[in-house]
């Protein structure tokens, strides 16, 4: 084998990338196929499902039928990660250069709430944000809050789930970025006449982009497919199209609709993080590795 | 003597409980070029950063053309730094990272590319405007950096330790090329190295620094010719201190070394205190056969070791009581003398008493 290899240096990049490929087909591409051919299907569970090429009018179908959910997914999406980016920058800018010896315990304060499961950290939150709940129920009780004051069950709860779920994977990278920058750069630019705010917007921020270019599509992506906020958080005024997806799929056992509309959702993620890539530049990104 | 440009009187930094620089107090007159030479931990990093403004003096005060400025920020000083890493932009281009400071100081559209474009072309970079600095050698990136600085035309430049990350031979070359671009610009530069060559080639003045203050602020030559402290003599240069006991005798301090023999220097050499001693550069030693007449200081001994330097041979040679003395010789004389000296010689090593030097009594003790 190894014998063999020599022979033939080329052979050994696709031979270590051979466990991801086949991991990729296997649970990636073989599925999309599946999922392709599901999408194309009409028929129910009980009369059986047919595959036609014309079952293509599903896609217009469900995007005119989910429209709602679509787009209100893009924008809670879109609102989540710009509060995970509002919130995370200082925060990891604080981590980065001021917290000295505290550095690793708040990395870990800032990860610590994934040690617990996910539906846990949800659920959680339903019993905080109650109407009821600790938090507001004081408050109401002492009539800073009126009584009708609800939090759960409105797209702000839903956000906000969405935003706490998500926001270390806006911190992490924003911190590694920061962390990476020669301080002495900083130095630089001040000496050359930048005031603090000046050598933050010429060289910090400039630096951190790709941090933040990683930690936006980070929250982006999954908040896109999000359904367990909506669903335990929101209520039928919040569905997202994961919602939709979910109960198609697992409900109504509709399984072409459901398909498309993953389908439509993979496509509409990859064009927002094209554009996105195309607004931040990819030329800014390797200049700050490089 | 022309205006004096940066002055520190009786600066002082503490880290913690540490004295980094202790009560330095320097002019520097417009358009010197003035090293601090000192080995790592002698403070000549944090005295330049508090001149660039990045450290604030514990106590003390520093003026910049008559003007105090010991707590003004750094980028309100009229002061730019070449940075020992240079610190160039890495996603900014080379005409970008140059153009930094003229934008920061309100400077627009054609005197900015003109300005580069001059400074660029000082440090002979032209048709580098576009690359970034990952495209760039250490040399490279080095004259960038001092053109970053230099097109600001500040008051003063500071430079740490510009040449430690390039090889000897570009070491060098650099070392030509900035004195070069002093000389043209006529801004005065303030010079960081623990290199002695360098400063010894570059300098108008040395101050000698060690363990927090200077031990010795004087020009290359009476740096090398009249070092005044041990540590200056052994710092720069390789020197042979002849150590013992201290008497006077007329125009001459003496000193009568553990083996009886008695070496001289005349008094006009400097002051050599209770605690000093007579020193003399490995070149200023003559080596003679035994039986050899002398005049002036004599001491025998036997060559313990020899090596042939090419234009230079240095001997190790051992005297009496185990003291052992450096002597390089020049090797013209290998057409009267066909052969080096061997370990195991017996020689006479003499020297003229104006040829050697006195330190004083030690100050960093």
């Amino acid at each position: 084998m190894i014998a063999f290899l020599r022979r033939r240096p080329g052979l050994l990049p696709l031979l270590l990338l051979a466990p991801a490929i086949a991991w990729l087909v296997a649970f990636y591409v073989y599925p999309a196929i599946q999922m392709l051919q599901a999408s194309l299907w009409s028929g129910t569970l009980e009369s059986g499902f047919a595959f036609s090429w014309a079952n293509a009018a599903t896609y217009p179908a469900a995007l005119d039928r989910y429209s709602d959910q679509f787009l209100r997914s893009i924008l809670y999406a879109a609102v989540s990660t710009v509060v995970c980016l509002v919130l995370a920058f200082p925060l990891a800018y604080t981590i980065a250069y001021r917290a000295g010896r505290f550095r690793t315990l708040l990395l870990f304060i800032v990860i610590a709430p994934f040690f617990t499961s996910f539906l846990l950290r949800v659920l959680a939150w339903k019993t905080v944000l109650g109407d009821d709940g600790f938090l507001l129920g004081p408050l109401k009780s002492i009539g800073l809050l009126p009584e009708e004051f609800r939090v759960l069950a409105t797209p702000i709860a839903v956000i906000f789930g969405i935003s706490y779920n998500f926001f270390p994977f806006m911190v992490l990278p924003i911190y590694v970025s920061l962390e990476k920058i020669d301080r002495r750069l900083v130095e630089a630019a001040k000496d050359l006449y930048a005031g603090p705010v000046r050598a933050f917007q010429r060289i910090t921020l400039p630096l951190a982009l790709p941090g933040v270019f990683a930690g936006s599509l980070l929250v982006f992506i999954p908040a896109m497919g999000d359904f367990v906020n909506a669903e335990l958080l929101g209520s039928v005024q919040t569905r997202l199209i994961g919602n939709v997806i979910q109960s198609r799929f697992l409900v109504n056992n509709d399984y072409p609709t459901a398909a498309a509309l993953s389908f439509m959702l993979m496509a509409g993620i990859l064009a927002a993080v094209f554009m996105y890539a195309r607004v931040l530049g990819t030329d800014e990104l390797e200049s700050g590795i490089g | 003597m022309a205006d004096v440009d940066v002055r520190l009187v009786n600066v002082t930094k503490k880290f913690g409980d540490q004295t980094a620089v202790d009560g330095i107090t320097l002019d520097v007159s417009d358009g010197e070029f003035f090293t601090l030479l000192g080995p790592s931990g002698c403070g000549k990093t944090t005295t330049l950063r508090m001149i660039g403004g990045f450290e604030q003096p514990t106590s003390g005060l520093i003026e910049l053309k008559g003007e105090d400025v010991t707590f003004l920020p750094a980028h309100e000083r009229d002061v730019n730094t070449v940075f020992q890493s240079y610190a160039l932009f890495p996603h900014l281009t080379i005409f970008e990272n140059v153009a930094f400071g003229l934008r920061r100081s309100g400077i627009k559209g054609d005197e900015v590319t003109s300005r580069v474009g001059e400074a660029l072309e000082l440090v002979q970079l032209i048709g580098y405007e576009k690359r970034k600095p990952a495209q760039l050698s250490g040399g490279q990136a080095q004259r960038v950096a001092l053109a970053r600085a230099l097109v600001n035309r500040p008051a003063v430049l500071l430079l740490d330790e510009p040449l430690g990350a390039l090889d000897l031979k570009l070491r060098k070359q650099m070392g030509i090329e900035l004195k070069r671009i002093q000389r043209e610009v006529s801004i005065t530069f303030i010079y960081v190295t623990h290199d002695q060559e360098e400063a010894m080639t570059m300098s108008d003045r040395i101050a000698v620094m060690n363990k927090g203050h200077y031990e010795q602020l004087a020009g290359p030559e009476t740096l090398y010719e009249r070092p005044t402290t041990r540590f200056v003599a052994s710092f720069v240069g390789a020197s042979n201190l002849l150590e013992g006991k201290i008497g006077s005798d007329g125009e001459s301090w003496t000193v009568t070394l553990p083996s009886g023999d008695v070496v001289r220097a005349p008094k006009s050499l400097g002051d050599i205190g209770t605690g000093g001693a007579i020193g003399v550069r490995p070149e200023k030693l003559t080596l003679l056969e035994p039986g050899q007449e002398s005049k002036g200081n004599r001491l025998d001994g036997t060559v313990v070791d020899t090596s042939y330097l090419g234009v230079l041979t240095q001997y190790t040679v051992e005297g009496a009581g185990g003291l052992r003395l450096l002597v390089s010789e020049q090797n013209v004389d290998r057409t009267t003398r066909s052969d080096t000296w061997r370990p195991g010689e017996r020689v006479a090593l003499t020297w003229k008493p104006e040829h050697g030097f006195v330190v004083g009594d030690s100050k960093s003790a």
